[in-house]
């Protein structure tokens, strides 16, 4: 099990292929609050850096992109009904997709905790 | 993840150093996020985000430091014939004491700003929009200069509060101020300082608008936000509680190219007005109320949950282009989708079923009112 980062502010958490996607809490102290999710479709296939959806708040709309290539196996349709929970568990509960890994090589490009916390703190 | 769009959404200038409100030191204290609009460094929200501002201002009341905008008197013989040369509004009809909503136009009947006008004893007292004051002072200069003095008031601060508390608040201070009316002015002391207070505001609540010299604007800022029912509010929950009442926004809503009338506004435009025209685009903006304009603005309601911004496509049930959304976001108070727009004039019938293309994908909406939350004005 490894947690990466994207500097686009996606978390990756990988278990056996299948890589669970969200956003990081630092991005959703960024949007604010989150009224409406736009989820992908179990089925879609993306490329890495593909627009996988949108993340809606109050004041903006934010694309969300795949971290990595696959196929999405299932989403997370409690933020259906509430959106929120991206603000209140963005690295937990509020997960958006699971994707099943087509590259696993993609893996070692993202970024780790650390180096994703450095990226951060250079944008403050 | 890529932040696509932000309110507010004026166009930057890059090339001009921005400048800074008489409350910026405030507005950093209180850890507020400014972002650059019109040329200012505002504060966008509050560390308790914009939906708790919007919703603490419909429910008690908050604090918005709208300093950026434009303060101009006009002084000298007939200002209010003169002012009615270049706006739709009846201001000689106008009272001393009272304010009124109204338009600068163009020859082509378009919007060029929205302002409030107050009659004071001796003079007109204007609020304009930040992103247009150099041009309606120039404007202003051009067709007024050479027998009126136009004062630009710079150094002023104006601070609105507004909520179903503001009145009980400001009584603390002005007891007058409990008895003034929906669009009506008074010159009044809080704690020695010299206010021009207004009942008006760009919220759909009660509330008042006060102008101040900018050396008294932070005891007055501090004074208020001590009140227990007084939270600050940033330019991010006013633009959510304007939407939701109904209110346009220069520069989305409307602009150059839209009329008062497209705009369903002619109710700025008096019985006299309409019978002697007299102001810039009169002929075409007359033509219009008596034949119906070709669009309207209008209410659009999203039946989904996904908001759609400001350029969202409008198009009928059957996929022909109809219009465009020109606001649109989240509206708190009502916990979904609002928006507002201009529609060709046959498809405006409230109820009316049309459908927003949203990233490509078609989602249902409704024509409505774009009045979404009851305007609370306080009318006597």
């Amino acid at each position: 099990m490894s947690i990466k980062f994207t500097n686009d502010h996606e978390w990756v958490e990988t278990n056996d292929g299948t890589s669970t996607v969200g956003i990081t809490n630092y991005a959703q102290e960024q949007l604010g609050d989150v009224v409406f999710v736009d989820l992908p479709e179990v089925g879609d296939t993306f490329e890495q850096g593909e627009e996988t959806g949108v993340i809606e708040s109050v004041k903006a709309a934010s694309e969300v992109f795949a971290p990595v290539s696959g196929e999405i196996i299932e989403i997370n349709e409690a933020l259906n009904d509430d959106p929120a929970l991206i603000n209140s568990s963005a690295e937990g509960d509020g997960w958006m997709y699971k994707i099943k890994l087509s590259d696993a090589v993609q893996l070692d490009e993202l970024l780790d905790k650390g180096a994703y916390t450095s990226f951060t703190e250079e944008l403050e | 993840m890529n932040q696509s769009s932000d309110t507010p959404t004026t166009p930057e200038e890059t090339d001009t150093p921005v400048k800074h409100v008489p409350l910026d030191a405030l507005h950093r204290e209180l850890d507020a996020k400014m972002v650059p609009f019109a040329g200012y460094d505002m504060p966008v929200q509050y560390p308790a985000g914009i939906m708790a501002e919007h919703n603490h201002t419909r429910d008690q009341a908050s604090l918005f430091d709208v300093s950026h905008m434009g303060q101009v008197e006009i002084i000298g013989p007939a200002s209010d014939q003169a002012l009615e040369r270049l706006v739709v509004g009846d201001i000689t009809s106008l009272k001393s004491g009272k304010t009124c909503y109204t338009m600068f136009t163009n020859e082509q009947g378009g919007i060029l700003d929205d302002l409030m006008v107050t009659r004071q004893a001796n003079l007109l007292y204007l609020v304009i929009n930040a992103a247009c004051k150099e041009a309606d002072i120039a404007h202003l200069q051009k067709h007024l200069g050479s027998d009126h003095d136009i004062r630009v008031l710079e150094d002023r601060a104006l601070l609105a509060l507004q909520g179903p508390s503001a009145c009980e608040v400001l009584s603390r201070y002005a007891p007058a101020a409990r008895h003034m009316n929906f669009m009506s002015a008074a010159t009044l002391r809080i704690s020695d300082i010299d206010c021009l207070i207004t009942r008006s505001g760009y919220t759909g609540e009660d509330g008042y608008e006060i102008s101040i010299s900018a050396d008294a604007a932070d005891t007055l800022a501090r004074l208020l936000l001590d009140e227990p029912e007084v939270e600050p509010g940033g330019l991010g929950a006013r633009d959510s509680l304007r939407l939701e009442a109904g209110l346009c926004l220069f520069g989305n809503d409307i602009d150059p190219t839209t009329t008062p009338i497209e705009a369903g506004l002619k109710w700025t435009i008096s019985k006299r007005r309409r019978e002697q025209g007299g102001f810039p685009g009169s002929d075409i903006i007359l033509q219009q109320l008596k034949d119906g304009p070709p669009r309207l603005r209008v209410g659009i309601a999203p039946q989904g949950r996904a908001p759609a911004r400001a350029h969202t496509e409008i198009t009928d049930t059957a996929g022909s282009v109809i219009g465009e959304i020109t606001s649109g976001g989240f509206g708190p108070t009502l916990g979904g989708p609002v928006a507002m727009g201009y529609v060709k004039q046959e498809f405006s019938k409230h109820g009316t079923d049309i459908n927003l293309l949203i990233r490509g994908k078609s989602h249902p909406a409704k024509i409505t009112s774009p009045v979404f939350v009851k305007h609370n004005y306080f009318k006597g």
